[in-house]
């Protein structure tokens, strides 16, 4: 049992899944010498060589395109992109062609491997560095995008990535890469991709939250159940695709309210679709509106500004003491 | 010294054979057994004559829109048929000819172009790519694969085909980039037509040519008349060994010209002039091919004849074929197949809600 930091765990999922399977391979800018620029690939080129942690050139198609190419020809690799805010020079090959290989050849050719992307606001960084387009991905079919929360977490998600046979976006929350430490196992663990879990157990209402969102979720229940002596059931939900709606519905059936906390911007925002879920499942046992509490239909702004953007436990609490008092 | 040359390798020919009257430089034209001649011919007739039938069944509306090939049957034959079935084949959407060359059921092709998947039959050994579309972006891919064979121990090369259009893509240049910067064996086959769509080949670049493009990657190129068997595939021939040998990649400039419309939804009588088709139809790359093969005796008229009706029979033969699988493809049920290895609970419910509305005869799918 080792205490960890989020980008440590992720570090040493790296290094157990590419011990384990010599067809793993690390690419992307500055992965290698470097170790990453968050240190998530600190030590691997020592470990395992040049040939499978390998710095490319400054290109995110590139790197993308090549690496579903290695894909097909029987490797499993794991790019990443410097900051999901570059990511968007390489997206047309994943809508375009990862994401529908193994549709397009009617199963023949699957492109197994893991984007590696650190995402979000709250670390002070420059533009292109905060935002949160995590929707952009979970929209393509064929896809699945999992978020971690913990280091416990993304340790056991990002195995369960590395042997998803499809590829998988991995959004890395860059605010909680040194924000905690958690117990991590000694041995290798997976998390089923598309399973959420209870992170909080209450009967009052239900908060649903993902990623650097979850600590935020988590300060607002226990301040509601010092101040307020209500208990809020928080919902982590891991996977934004597939959706585990099926926790998240349940949940509310049985307490009737609902929050739903994202940093990206509300219009179109994960929590449009959460908030479609409960319709369509738990529409009956509602006893208020749903509540969003998200970042505002704005970019990011620059650093100076950006605690303004995120949403905050004194918001996500706010939200809280409305719907219960609808 | 503050201003002095630099010394670059800028070494860039220009390579032709087999003349638009059929008579080849026999000082560099390659060894090829007549069995291999009258093979390369025959699928270039073949994908020439597969095109006038698709034609056909487009307008008559039983098939849907497609890239016809006519034209650069040549650029397609004499590259591929440098690589060995082990290697890899990443096209573009108009290898009509290519496709045909490496074993390709034209039953298939013709499942395809009527709207349905499971026209892409790839065998489980196939090292073959379906079409891909958004132009440029499966050169990426062919570099990754082509590295992939590398790091696994095998001497296989990726071969991958792209237009004039295509060098103006970013991914044009990074695949050319990675290839270089990881010395992967591929081979890149720019198959310059002179038009992308409707845009002429002046417009897409200032480059007095699209091979040269290589050269600031650090790679060897070499501009072919596409429209010559042989020089396309001595050029290819090259490039494959070089790749396998070295694993070092070359840019193959194959100037070509489109004869037909980019695709059956447009109408090249807008951007260009008839006589410039005119002056294109006489460097033929079948006819001056026809004419060498007849003057050396491996194709008789009784020959090609017979070449001729076999094909017909061919097409015909997967006309009748694709149709009857046609016949037995569910409507609903495979729109939902092989997004995923394993299908999500989320696709399940989808899939039996949109088949019970097929049941019901159609509505609602929300």
């Amino acid at each position: 049992m080792a205490e960890l930091t989020m980008v440590e765990a992720i570090n040493q999922a790296l290094h157990e899944a590419m011990e384990a399977d010599e067809a793993v391979m690390v690419l992307g800018e500055d992965v290698g010498v470097d170790g990453g620029i968050f240190r998530a690939t600190q030590g691997l080129i020592e470990a395992f060589g040049e040939e499978r942690v390998v710095d490319t050139p400054l290109a995110e198609s590139g790197i993308l395109g090549f690496s579903i190419g290695l894909a097909l020809n029987g490797m499993k690799p794991v790019p990443e992109m410097q900051f999901s805010g570059f990511s968007y020079l390489g997206f047309h090959q994943l809508e375009s062609h990862a994401s529908r290989m193994r549709w397009r050849t009617q199963g023949r050719f699957g492109v197994p491997m893991v984007v590696r992307m650190p995402y979000g606001a709250g670390v002070r960084a420059l533009e292109h560095h905060s935002e949160s387009r995590e929707v952009f991905y979970a929209h393509m079919p064929g896809l699945k995008i999992v978020v971690p929360s913990t280091p416990a977490n993304a340790r056991a998600l990002l195995h369960a990535a590395i042997a998803d046979p499809d590829p998988v976006v991995f959004f890395e929350p860059k605010a909680s890469y040194r924000a905690f430490r958690e117990e991590v196992p000694d041995a290798v663990e997976e998390i089923e991709i598309g399973r959420a879990r209870t992170a909080r157990e209450g009967d009052d209402l239900t908060v649903i939250a993902f990623g650097a969102m979850l600590p935020v979720a988590l300060e607002a229940a226990e301040t509601l159940s010092g101040e307020d002596g209500r208990e809020a059931e928080v919902i982590d939900l891991l996977s934004l695709s597939p959706l585990d709606h099926g926790t998240v519905t349940r949940s509310v059936a049985r307490t009737g309210r609902c929050v739903v906390v994202h940093e990206a911007p509300m219009s179109y925002g994960p929590a449009g679709e959460i908030c479609a879920r409960i319709n369509e499942h738990a529409f009956l046992t509602l006893e208020a509106p749903v509540a969003r509490v998200t970042g505002p239909d704005i970019h990011v702004p620059f650093f100076a500004r950006e605690e303004h953007f995120l949403p905050d436990a004194a918001r996500v609490l706010a939200a809280c003491r409305e719907t219960l008092a609808f | 010294m503050p201003r002095e040359p630099i010394e670059i390798d800028l070494e860039l020919n220009h390579l032709s054979i087999l003349d638009q009257e059929g008579t080849v430089d026999e000082a560099l034209m390659p060894e090829i057994p007549d069995e291999l001649l009258r093979r390369g011919f025959r699928t270039m007739l073949l994908a020439r004559r597969f095109d006038e039938r698709r034609l056909t069944l487009q307008r008559s509306g039983q098939i849907g829109t497609f890239a016809p090939v006519n034209g650069q049957e040549a650029a397609q034959i004499g590259t591929i048929g440098a690589l060995r079935p082990s290697d890899w084949f990443v096209p573009s959407y108009r290898e009509t000819a290519a496709n045909l060359w490496r074993g390709t059921d034209p039953a298939d092709m013709l499942v395809f172009d009527a709207g349905y998947n499971e026209g892409v039959n790839l065998p489980e050994e196939a090292r073959d790519l379906p079409n891909a579309v958004p132009v440029g972006t499966q050169m990426l891919q062919a570099v990754g694969i082509a590295h992939a064979a590398r790091l696994r121990g095998s001497d296989d090369v990726a071969m991958t085909f792209f237009g004039d259009g295509a060098t103006s893509q970013g991914d044009f240049h990074e695949a050319l980039n990675f290839a270089a910067v990881f010395d992967c064996p591929v081979v890149f086959v720019c198959q310059n037509n002179q038009y992308a769509i409707s845009v002429p080949r002046s417009r897409q670049t200032a480059s007095r040519t699209l091979a040269q493009k290589a050269i600031a990657y650090g790679l060897p190129a070499l501009q072919v008349d596409g429209n010559d068997l042989f020089a396309c595939h001595v050029a290819a021939s090259e490039a494959v060994a070089r790749a396998r040998r070295d694993g070092r990649a070359t840019l193959i400039e194959c100037v070509t010209y489109r004869l037909e419309m980019h695709t059956t939804a447009d109408d090249p009588t807008r951007y260009r002039e008839d006589d410039e088709v005119e002056r294109w139809l006489e460097r033929d790359p079948l006819k001056r091919l026809a004419t060498y093969l007849a003057d050396r005796g491996v194709l008789d008229k009784d020959g090609r004849e017979a070449m001729e009706d076999e094909i017909e029979e061919i097409i015909d033969d997967a006309w009748e074929r694709a149709q009857a699988r046609i016949a037995e493809l569910d409507s609903v049920g495979p729109i939902f197949e092989h997004i995923h290895a394993e299908p999500t609970p989320e696709l399940v419910r989808q899939r039996e809600r949109w088949l019970d509305d097929a049941d019901r005869g159609g509505g609602d799918h929300g």
